[in-house]
């Protein structure tokens, strides 16, 4: 045996993905061969231009979609074999989301919807954790309102707050500034990173902003279905480059 | 525009199809009663035509007074001594003499043969005149003396054959007589399950008393005169009480009574019919207002696009007229598979309906069509005024929605305004004096079907209050069904799924918290479409819990009637508990050893007063067996009315200011006048008085009716009820298989089993509306799974699973049918209260058994309606449904 060897272990290790839509003439191969790797604590960004298979990607990795053929683990779980039942489970425990359209309930309270998940999963909330977390994205004074009543910006923090509050092992985020202005999409954005800090989310964004992507520790270049080139941490202008020289915008 | 709306339609099929299965039901109600009364009468009027083929003309007796269509009072038979007269004219070519008149059968065990409780009928047969007989001979011989042609299937199901001896019971014991032959009636085999009998003229004459005496002569003229002249002839030679008809009038007469049966049957239905395509109408407004509003987007495009509101109106109308003729065509037709289905259904219960094919008139086409197209576009017309309110700008908005009317500020009032008025009208209807049944009706329907609208639009306020009820009792009696039916049905589901290689989980019983307490705050989220979607379960509850709250209401007084009266041990009735029986039965009984005491009463109609009453008659037992509550006169009265004495009940006193010792003249149905002396009156209890307006003396109406009949015996035996009085009596009976003994309690069980089986046949007809209403829900949460696909799928994707989403759809479900159920059962219970205050009758007892059972009902009707739409959520992939637009 040769010293100490940590060994890293990856919370998200996909292999060989490969999603085809349809079949035949028309068919649609949205990945082909894609392996990725996510180690805990990053905050890693998947760019490319529309069509590319960011999102499609992000779903199977999530365990929303199965591939074509290839192989997912989450936490060291191979989940593509995963019946529904088990696979729903496995969602409560170990991933959150954070999506475009805020999708919360329009019934539920602030406080409500952010719970959500540990109701669903019948677990008892850390209030502790709960209280640092609203504070954290300034919700506490909101906390009663419904989501008719709060803004575009507000709405993503119950969002944001949801995905975290029940510690999943990775969230996965799909342009979840898509639908926000400038201003607040800093915000938001500044939000992820903090929570990537504080409490070592790992987390996974899909982005078409070199500025959102600027934040993230990796980023993934994805085009025509093949992840093309990835680079660590680097500044917007660096991104807009590559983005630039691969030519995929 | 057209092309638009029916592109519309068929875009969205499903929903299309679902918004009218409301109107499909209630008009297939309406278009299968016709067809069945309609069948039923033609074929009826075929048999009654067919029965006086040969025939011109026919004498039958005639009572004086007009009596009911009912048969409850034969029309007296003539003196014999006509026919000889009537065959002597020269204008008549062949005449024939006949009786008739219920002759029971006895089956091989001893009992009388009844099929589905269709009459016995006895008939007299003539050989010589073959063209006269109603009855036609299959097989065998006509028979002569002792002995009986019987219907062939009678001898089929019973297993008699010519040959056989087989018990015969009319007016007096059962005799055994020899089967001749086997005949039919008319061309038919049967009609309605009667069995038939034929005997004789001297034989018939004997066994229905009415030696000398004929019910009917039957005339064919002669041929070269015509019939006006026989008529003529046979008039001037008519003795009174008798009456000549042409074979046509006659066959119309023969069937009054079956034809009024039948227009009643009709009536009935066809409100029934009415019901359901009342909740029908709900059903459909609550569709169109939810695809409504989820088309706010389409509706602002096209607004943009230019199109002007009255074109919006024109295409959500023209929606509702083809949905609501499409609806109604189908309701047609299902209409004649349910009228096969009951014809069917009746003969598997041995009630064979005469059947000459279906009768599809235009009149059932045009009025089904109508009543359902108009039910639908007048259901429509709320929603697609709405439609027209969707400004341009929503086209651009995200998540848009409909902004509430400008009236919807005066909803709560509107509503509380048309429930009060139709509380009034109710409230005129029941108190208001000297309306006409007709008027009352109307006033009372209109007034219900106010307060049914007042209250489902009231009804949104109500939602959350009840919601927040019902979310832990839905929860529970969730569980305690399924706990229910676990060990029966999940689990062995479970198992073979399991064999099958499906990996499920084993059926769990306890509720899952977080599932239906989303499912619970679900039901809260739009408080006028739940309030709608449970109105329509609303009106079935509603009308149930009248039903079963009268029909309590009415067997309670009715058993303290009974008790306040009877004071006898047994009590003779016929086997089917209501038919009157012949004065013999009564006559055996008072011979049997032990038997203490035996009054009877005796029932038929009369005229005083310039008007046809009920009248009853006791013997001179009857004091010590019967008691009434006397304002003038006494028990001891009772017993000795004697040739003139009467006893009236005091409401007749009252509106003919009738007092003890008044004399008043009542002709009886065979044209005598008695002048009545009025020897007491009584007070009838509050359950109905068993007895008729006037009461007089058993002799005295024995002498002035053509064949009486005794509606109770009561009896008193030396030991009281004991187990070998009751064989002692039974015994006794054995030459009389249609009579039996009950004592006091079996009787009382009896006779309130009677109101029990109309009830029963209530609660099924109603049923059809509470089945239109549970589609109502399956459309409420189809269209709302459409609509919240893309929140079902956020839900799948941070952890709910299948069962999850099934478990949540179906406390929805179930609370907003607990909602209907709450309001249904409190409207019930209040008009049932009014209805109570007002007939003497009924006294307003709460149903509990059957309440809990209704709300248990509605928890099921929750529970199926979840079924399907709580599969299609499930089936959802929570990836396409989040990119559900
Ligand atoms: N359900 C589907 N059926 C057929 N083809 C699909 C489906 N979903 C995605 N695709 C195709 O797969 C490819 C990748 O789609 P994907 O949504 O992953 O792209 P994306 O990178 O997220 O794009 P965008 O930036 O526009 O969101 C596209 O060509 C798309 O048309
Ligand atoms: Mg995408």
């Amino acid at each position: 045996m040769e010293g100490t060897v940590t060994q890293v272990v990856e919370v998200v290790d996909a292999k060989d993905l490969v999603r085809v839509y349809g079949e035949g003439d028309t068919a649609v191969h949205a990945l082909r061969g894609v392996g990725v790797r996510i180690e805990p604590g990053q905050l890693t960004a998947v760019m490319g231009p529309s069509g590319s298979g960011k999102s499609t990607l992000m779903h199977i990795l999530a365990g929303l979609d199965r591939p074509t053929s290839g192989s997912v683990k989450i936490d060291g779980i191979e989940i593509t074999t995963l019946g529904d039942d088990a696979l729903t489970k496995l969602r409560r425990r170990h991933i959150g989301f954070i999506f475009q359209f805020f999708n919360l309930l329009p019934m539920l309270t602030a406080r409500d919807n952010i719970l959500l998940p540990l109701t669903i999963a019948g677990t008892k909330p850390d209030q502790e954790f709960f209280d640092t977390l609203v504070d954290r994205v300034g919700l506490a004074d909101r906390l009663e309102h419904r989501p008719a009543e709060l803004s575009g910006g507000q709405q993503q923090r119950v969002a944001i707050a949801r995905a975290l509050v029940s510690r999943p092992t990775v969230v996965f985020a799909d342009e979840p500034t898509g639908n926000l202005d400038s201003r607040t999409s800093g915000e938001i954005l500044s939000l992820m990173r903090s929570s990537v800090e504080e409490y070592g989310q790992t987390t996974v964004m899909v982005t078409h902003d070199a500025k959102a992507a600027a934040m993230a520790d990796r980023v993934l270049y994805l085009a025509d279905g093949e992840i093309v080139k990835e680079t660590g941490r680097s500044n917007q202008h660096e991104i807009l480059q590559i983005i630039d020289t691969l030519d995929l915008q | 525009m057209i092309k638009f709306a029916l592109q519309g339609l068929l875009a969205r099929k499903l929903r299309t199809a679902l918004t009218a299965i409301g109107v499909v039901l209630g008009v297939a109600l309406i278009s299968g009663t016709y067809v069945l009364t309609d069948s039923i009468t033609s074929a009826f009027d075929s048999i009654f035509t067919q029965n006086y083929k040969n025939t011109d003309a026919a004498i039958t007796g005639k009572n004086a007074i007009d009596a009911s269509e009912d048969g409850t009072v034969p029309a007296p038979p003539f003196d014999a001594g006509l026919l000889a007269t009537v065959r002597g004219l020269p204008e008549v070519g062949a005449a024939g003499g006949a009786v008739s008149g219920e002759a029971q059968l006895i089956g091989k065990d001893g009992k009388s043969i009844v099929f589905g409780g269709a009459p016995n009928l006895g008939f007299s047969v003539d050989p010589a005149l073959p063209q006269f007989n109603s009855l036609t001979l299959v097989s065998g011989a006509w028979p002569t003396g002792d002995q009986v042609v019987i219907d062939t299937k009678t001898a089929k199901e019973k297993g008699f054959t010519t040959g056989d001896t087989i018990g015969v019971q009319a007016r007096g014991a059962a005799e055994q007589m020899k089967i001749s032959g086997l005949v039919e009636f008319g061309a038919v085999s049967s009609i309605g399950g009667a069995t038939l009998a034929g005997f004789d003229l001297g034989t018939a004459q004997q066994l229905f008393d009415k030696t000398g005496k004929l019910d009917q002569i039957l005339i064919a003229t002669k041929s070269g005169t015509s019939e006006q002249q026989m008529l003529e002839a046979v008039r001037r030679i008519l003795p009174a009480a008798t009456q000549v008809r042409t074979a046509d009038e006659q066959a119309k007469e023969d069937a009054a009574g079956t034809s009024s049966f039948l227009s009643f049957l009709q009536t009935f239905l066809l409100v029934f019919g009415g019901i359901a395509l009342f909740v029908g109408s709900f059903v459909i407004a609550n569709s169109l207002s939810i695809t409504i509003a989820q088309r706010t987007r389409e509706f602002a495009t096209l607004r943009t696009l230019g199109a002007s509101r009255r074109q919006l109106l024109g295409t959500v109308v023209l929606e509702a007229l083809v949905t609501g003729f499409v609806a109604s065509v189908a309701g047609l037709f299902l209409g004649l598979a349910i009228a096969t289905g009951l014809f069917k259904l009746f003969d598997a219960v041995g009630f064979t309906l005469p059947n000459n094919g279906l009768v599809f008139q235009t009149r059932t086409i045009v009025v089904a069509l109508i009543v359902g197209v108009l039910v639908t576009v007048l259901a429509s017309l709320r929603p697609a005024w709405r439609a027209t309110r969707v400004p341009p700008i929503a086209a651009v908005r995200e998540g848009a929605t409909l902004a509430p009317g400008r009236l919807n500020r005066y909803r709560p009032v509107g509503a509380a305004l048309l429930a009060v008025g139709g509380i009034a009208l109710v409230l005129v209807g029941l108190f208001a004096d000297g309306l006409s049944t007709k008027t009352l009706l109307v006033l009372l329907g209109a007034g219900v079907l106010l307060l049914f609208i007042g209250i489902a639009l009231f009804s949104a306020r109500l939602v959350r209050p009840l919601a927040t009820v019902s979310d832990p009792i839905a929860r529970w009696s969730v569980v305690v069904l399924t706990a229910l039916i676990w060990p029966f049905f999940l689990v062995p589901l479970w198992l073979v799924r399991r064999l099958f290689g499906r990996r499920t989980e084993f059926p769990g019983v306890l509720p899952d918290g977080p599932a239906v307490a989303i499912g619970g705050q679900n039901s809260r989220r739009d408080p006028h479409r739940t309030a709608s979607t449970a109105a329509a379960l609303m009106i079935g509850l509603a009308l149930v819990t009248l039903v079963a709250t009268l029909g309590a209401g009415l067997i309670r007084p009715f058993e303290q009637a009974v008790d306040g009266i009877f004071s006898a041990d047994y009590a003779i009735t016929a086997q089917n508990n209501f038919s009157p029986l012949p004065p013999p039965v009564a006559a055996e009984i008072a011979k049997v050893p032990g038997v203490d005491k035996v009054t009877s009463v005796r029932g038929g109609e009369a005229k005083a007063f310039g008007k046809t009453i009920t009248i009853t008659a006791v013997d001179p037992q009857a004091p010590e067996l019967l008691t009434f509550d006397w304002r003038s006169g006494s028990q001891a009265s009772l017993g000795e009315l004697g040739a003139d004495g009467a006893i009236v009940d005091a409401a007749y006193a009252d509106s003919h200011a009738l007092v003890l010792g008044s004399r008043f003249p009542m002709q009886t149905a065979t044209g005598k006048t008695l002048q009545l002396e009025v020897k007491g009156v009584f007070r009838p209890p509050a359950g109905g008085s068993p007895f008729g307006n006037v009461t007089i003396s058993t002799a005295t109406f024995d002498a002035t009716t053509s064949q009486p009949l005794n509606l109770y015996t009561f009896v008193n035996m030396s030991g009281g009820v004991t187990a070998a009085n009751t064989a002692t009596l039974n015994d006794a009976l054995s030459t009389f298989p249609n009579a039996k003994a009950l004592t006091r309690d079996e009787f009382k069980k009896a006779q309130t089993d009677g109101i029990k089986s109309i009830l029963n046949v209530l609660y099924v007809l109603l049923a059809l509306s509470v089945l239109v209403s549970l589609f109502g829900i399956v459309n409420t949460l189809v269209l709302t799974v459409f609509e919240r696909t893309r929140e079902l799928g956020m839900l799948r994707a941070i952890g709910l699973t299948r069962g999850q989403v099934k478990k949540m759809i179906r406390q929805e479900s179930v609370i907003t049918a607990l909602i209907g159920a709450v309001i249904g059962i409190v409207l019930g219970l209040v008009l049932a209260s009014l209805l109570a205050a007002r007939l003497d009758e009924i006294s307003f007892t709460i149903p509990v058994a059957q309440l809990v059972i209704f709300a248990v009902v509605s928890v099921v009707v929750g529970i199926f309606a979840a079924i399907w739409p709580a599969r299609r959520a499930a089936k959802l992939d929570p990836l396409e449904a989040l990119q559900y637009e």
